[in-house]
Formats: C-alpha cells, structure tokens, sequence
C-alpha cells in the first residue's frame, strides 16, 4: 500500500514533520479537525474512545480531550490552547499530554488546497529540546511493545 | 541512542535516499555510484561517506576495487524508531479520510 504520511525528523533537531496529502477537498480536512464529533471518531481506536470534553475553535480558546479504556479509566488527556486559527487554512497551538514526562509542544497545521478535491496538512511540531522530541517520537513503538505483551498476556491467561 | 541521530540526517537527504536504493539492489563502487548522479563526484563521495560513518553502508575491498554494500540492520534500527510514529498518524489520518468522504453527500 502506499505510504501516504510522511514523517520528517532531522538529526539533532529538537522539531518534526508530518505531511499527508488526503482524498478530500480542503474545507472537509480542515472540519475533521474543529468538528468534536468528527474529531472523536478519527482520534478513537480499538484500545481507547477518545472524548472531547471543549474544542473552542478560535483565537484564543483551548481544547481538552480524553481517551479512556473499555473500563472507562482515562488513559491518555492532551489539552492546550489556540494561537492562530484561520479557517481553512491554519491552526497554531499548544499540545499537552496530562501526567506524563513530556512538555508542552507547538504547532503549526497548515492546511492547503492541491486540487478542487485533494488536499495536503503539514504539521510542524516544536519541541523545546531534541532529546524531547526522539522520546516523544520512540513514544508509539514502546505503546506497540507494550500493547504486544498485553496481547501475549491476554493469550496466555486464556490458555490457563 | 547517539548511532541512530546520525541515521535520521544521513537519510533526511534525498540523494542519500537514492544511494541506499541503488546499493541495496546490488553492491556497487563509488564511480559506479556517481554515475547514477549529475551531482560531481566530490558531492557524492560526501554522500557515501556520511552513509558509510552511520552503518549505512558497508565497505568491502575487491581486488583493486571497494564495493558498499547496503546494511539492513541499520535500516531496521530506523524502521523500528520511527516507524511506529508514522503508522500511528497514518491509521488515524486514514480515519479521517475515510470518515470524510463518507461525509461529502451530507454537504
């Protein structure tokens, strides 16, 4: 299949890309990101039901969203606040994830028409350090080691 | 931890890229390499090196000759770092897509 994210992240560098060309016109990419419905949909996946508890779309506002487990333990809270937010075309804020090692990041999402029904997002993350940025990077392969043992375990206490 | 930065510049360059898509193909000497390129030879050789100082690339002398030949396991030091980031923010852009489109007649 083809690789349609592209992940950018240089030496040394305390930043990253990510870029992703979508099968949809621009003003449909940039409402999955300020609609909550739509939001909670595409951030929920088979481990967790992602919850957005406020989405001010707007210079100025924040936004707060949860993901809790088939048990309803919150497992995983992001929070921050809107910088810029011209729609259509751009979004800067902060990003936060809640009782974790990490600090708050920036970015920038810029959303651009490449034809009347394609589109492209590039998301520009800053870090304050690099050394932040490659834990925050290693993050989903230790989540997929991790998620591995718990399905080993799962498989195993069946067997007992 | 040190290795693999030196990994993510040596691949950030789009010749590096190509060089490591020639050599993995077949293990080749650097004028054999050059000539794939318009870049001059100095240029490329500066690639080959930046490639061969992260593991990228692996130097065999053949007669007169040195041949690179492409080392997987250093690749796979990559794929497995980062690898995970990228698939994580494909699935969920996948969602979004295939949410959106479903979408579209609601307009």
């Amino acid at each position: 299949m083809e690789r349609k994210t592209k992940v950018h992240a240089e030496n040394g560098k305390h930043d990253l890309t990510i870029t992703r060309e979508f099968d949809l016109p621009v003003d449909l990419l940039f409402r999955a990101h300020t609609d909550p419905e739509i939001f909670e949909e595409w951030m929920s996946h088979e481990y967790g039901k992602t919850k957005v508890i406020k989405l001010e779309t707007r210079k100025h506002g924040g936004y707060l969203f949860q993901t809790t487990d088939a048990n309803g333990n919150v497992v995983f809270q992001a929070n921050g606040v809107i910088h810029e937010f011209i729609p259509g075309k751009k979004i800067i804020r902060t990003f936060e994830m809640a009782n974790s090692p990490f600090e708050v990041q920036l970015e920038y999402l810029e959303f651009e028409p490449v034809s009347e029904e394609t589109s492209k997002l590039r998301m520009h993350v800053i870090y304050r350090t690099g050394e932040l940025r490659d834990e925050h990077l290693k993050m989903p392969f230790e989540w997929g080691l991790n998620m591995a043992h718990d399905r080993l375990q799962h498989i195993v206490s069946k067997l007992k | 931890m040190e290795l693999r930065r030196d990994v993510f510049q040596a691949i950030a360059d789009p010749t590096r890229r190509a060089i490591i898509t020639l050599v993995a193909v077949q293990a080749m000497t650097p004028t054999a390499i050059a000539e794939n390129f318009d870049s001059s030879r100095q240029t490329i050789s500066k690639h080959i090196q930046i490639l061969t100082e992260c593991e990228l690339l692996k130097q065999e002398q053949n007669g007169r000759e040195i041949y690179y030949h492409f080392n997987p396991e250093k690749m796979k030091a990559i794929a497995d770092f980062i690898e995970p980031f990228r698939e994580m923010w494909d699935n969920r852009f996948n969602k979004l897509e295939a949410i959106m489109k479903k979408y579209k007649p609601k307009k």
